[in-house]
């Protein structure tokens, strides 16, 4: 029940934050906002029996990512807020909310017959690091993740071939 | 009482624990850094502000005046200094009530909220370290989280925000650049704070912070005899090397010197908390104290056997409370006779010679020679059995017969972690009084060049090392 709370009142927070997110005015407040929306989502992680992908949501991506971000708001000294999104909607924009509207309702429409099934119970352990590592580790998704640590080297060494080229 | 509000009671009562234990070593270590930078820089250091104490005949004349509004005039009998640690009190009282100036150029919100976040962060960062194993099957941490440390790392590297938004939002160029220097500083030595950990996950083959607690508190097996309760991982070698990087690492994060660049007062003039008065300063003062606390305790928890009590485990504690119980009591009266001795010498020193006969400071060390024997004497009589005798009676009334052993290792367990924590601050506190600022570039140097490799080398060695040792011996 309070579990149940919780997690309403989370979900509710982060889709306010990622509003505000779009909807702010000055970079930094859409920067942080988007450190809020983060945060709530890594707490409906928790809710959901997921200790260590919350962990890691705020470690990575409020803890790291972010801070990257804010940093270069702060180094480029943005301070004139710049047009309200909502005020210059253009006919493509339209166009877009049209579509997006379209996709949700069909979203809804597909969530709406997942609700109803009740949910399986979790197996012991669900969600813990030690279950993680085991699946990440062993056969199943050993391929993958090398290839995303592949990716990701390459992904560094790119940037800093680009942004030091003349060293 | 219902065993809903039996749990909630347990989980304020933890909650508490650790916010107060954290918030009381604040002021003990604002008195310790000022009394040590005065001890390296051989000056005096706080000695002035006293608490006068009335003749206790004079008390209820004292008494009256207060009641009929007479302004409270009296003769001190004497003066207490307390070896500067009344100053932290008229410091509290001096943040509290100075004027909170607000520049008309900051940005107001971010502005207000900076030092909150920066004390919130480095408050509940202490909610994963556990600072005792059990009272009566209650755990004494107050979460014991599967992501442990990881918890520890996303609260870390969250405190970043309070001092980015403070230099930010004060809209002036010396406390952006005070941010700017933190962020990045903080973010580059996560990486080997995090590297140097994972040896030890690698050893406990948990990241939880009670199981690494655990881990340690076994016997220390050096092939011909075994060390109760010394598995520490710093005794081992790459453990040692880990905690080095960790520590270095914890340096850099807490802001301290050497790498206390964001607030370079001969750079930036304060930087960060340049625009911030009152207690808005006092907040991100007290943060500072707080990240100290936490450090320590957690390079303790994972590097010095955390709570564990040096060749005590916690069955041996609970068997022999009673043995325990008397050696601390009957042996702090050795202890506290010699502070007595200490403090009735001071009369000698050359200071209390100029003073004149009827100067209240006269009397200060009668005072505490006094009290340290009186400390002694209720040591040495009844009050160590009275203890015993009322933690025995305590435990047959409330008929749980380990409530009595249970007490005894909670208080033990929680002594040893405030120890170890102590002498983490002290070494802090060391190294800002000797060692000199770092240049900017030489602490990026450090991280990344250095310290980096040098971590990950030693997460390969140490991952080898266990399953050589694995393969070989079991």
């Amino acid at each position: 029940m309070t579990e149940a709370v919780l997690f309403y009142l989370f979900s509710f927070l982060a889709v306010v934050a990622g509003l505000s997110v779009v909807v702010q005015r000055s970079p930094i407040a859409s920067a942080l906002s988007l450190v809020v929306c983060f945060f709530a989502l890594a707490a409906d992680y928790v809710m959901l029996d997921a200790h260590f992908v919350a962990v890691v949501q705020v470690l990575v991506y409020a803890g790291a990512i972010m801070v990257l971000f804010i940093f270069v708001i702060m180094l480029l000294n943005i301070r004139e807020p710049g047009p309200t999104p909502i005020g210059l909607i253009s006919r493509r924009g339209l166009v877009g909310i049209g579509i997006a509207a379209l996709m949700g309702v069909g979203l809804i429409a597909g969530l709406d017959g997942l609700v109803h099934t009740p949910a399986p119970e979790l197996p012991k352990g669900y969600g813990t690091i030690h279950n993680i590592g085991e699946q990440l580790f062993s056969d199943r998704y050993l391929l993958p993740f090398e290839a995303v640590s592949l990716l990701l080297t390459v992904g560094m060494i790119g940037a800093v071939v680009l942004a030091k080229r003349e060293v | 009482m219902s065993e809903f509000w039996t749990d909630f009671l347990i989980v304020i009562a933890r909650c508490v624990f650790s916010v107060a234990f954290v918030m009381n070593i604040v002021p003990l270590l604002i008195w310790g850094e000022r009394k040590g930078a005065a001890y390296i820089q051989d000056r005096p250091g706080p000695n002035r502000a006293p608490i006068d104490l009335p003749n206790p005949l004079d008390v209820p004349r004292l008494l009256g005046a207060v009641m009929a509004g007479q302004p409270l005039v009296y003769k001190p009998i004497v003066s207490l200094r307390a070896a500067g640690l009344i100053h932290t009190l008229t410091d509290v009282v001096k943040l509290a009530f100075k004027e909170d100036v607000t520049p008309d150029h900051v940005e107001k919100f971010y502005w207000f909220i900076a030092p909150v976040i920066a004390m919130t962060i480095s408050l509940c960062t202490f909610a994963v370290v556990p600072f005792g194993d059990q009272l009566l099957g209650v755990h004494l941490q107050v979460s014991d989280l599967d992501g442990g440390l990881l918890f520890v790392l996303a609260l870390t590297s969250l405190g970043v925000y309070g001092i980015m938004l403070a230099g930010w939002s004060s809209n002036n160029k010396f406390s952006l650049l005070g941010g700017l220097r933190s962020s990045a500083q903080m973010v580059s030595y996560e990486l080997s704070m995090g590297l140097a950990a994972v040896v030890v996950f690698l050893m406990a083959g948990s990241v939880s912070l009670s199981k690494i607690v655990e881990m340690q508190q076994q016997p220390l097996d050096l092939g011909f005899i075994a060390i109760p309760a010394m598995n520490w991982t710093a005794l081992s070698p790459f453990g040692f090397l880990a905690f080095l990087l960790f520590w270095v690492s914890a340096f850099a994060e807490t802001n301290r010197t050497p790498f206390d660049l964001p607030e370079g007062e001969a750079e930036l003039v304060g930087g960060y908390h340049t625009e911030y008065s009152s207690f808005r300063f006092a907040l991100f003062f007290m943060a500072e104290y707080a990240n100290m606390i936490v450090a320590s305790a957690v390079t303790a928890t994972l590097f010095f056997g955390g709570y564990a009590v040096p060749f005590l485990d916690g069955a041996t504690i609970r068997a022999n409370a009673d043995v325990i119980l008397a050696v601390l009591g009957f042996g702090a009266v050795p202890a506290f006779t010699t502070f007595a001795v200490i403090a009735f010498k001071r009369q000698t020193r050359p200071f209390y010679q100029v003073l004149a006969a009827e100067d209240p400071r006269r009397n200060e060390p009668k005072f505490w020679t006094g009290l340290w024997l009186g400390a002694a004497a209720a040591h040495g009589g009844l009050g160590v059995l009275g203890l015993m005798g009322g933690l025995a009676a305590l435990s047959t009334w409330a008929s749980l017969p380990e409530l009595g052993g249970d007490l005894v290792a909670a208080v033990l367990h929680v002594s040893s972690l405030g120890a170890k924590v102590l002498i983490g601050c002290w070494i802090m506190i060391w190294v800002r009084w000797t060692v000199p600022r770092m240049r900017y570039d030489q602490l990026m140097n450090l991280g990344w060049k250095y310290m980096l490799p040098v971590a990950l080398v030693n997460v390969f060695l140490a991952a080898g090392w266990i399953i050589l040792r694995h393969e070989l011996f079991a």
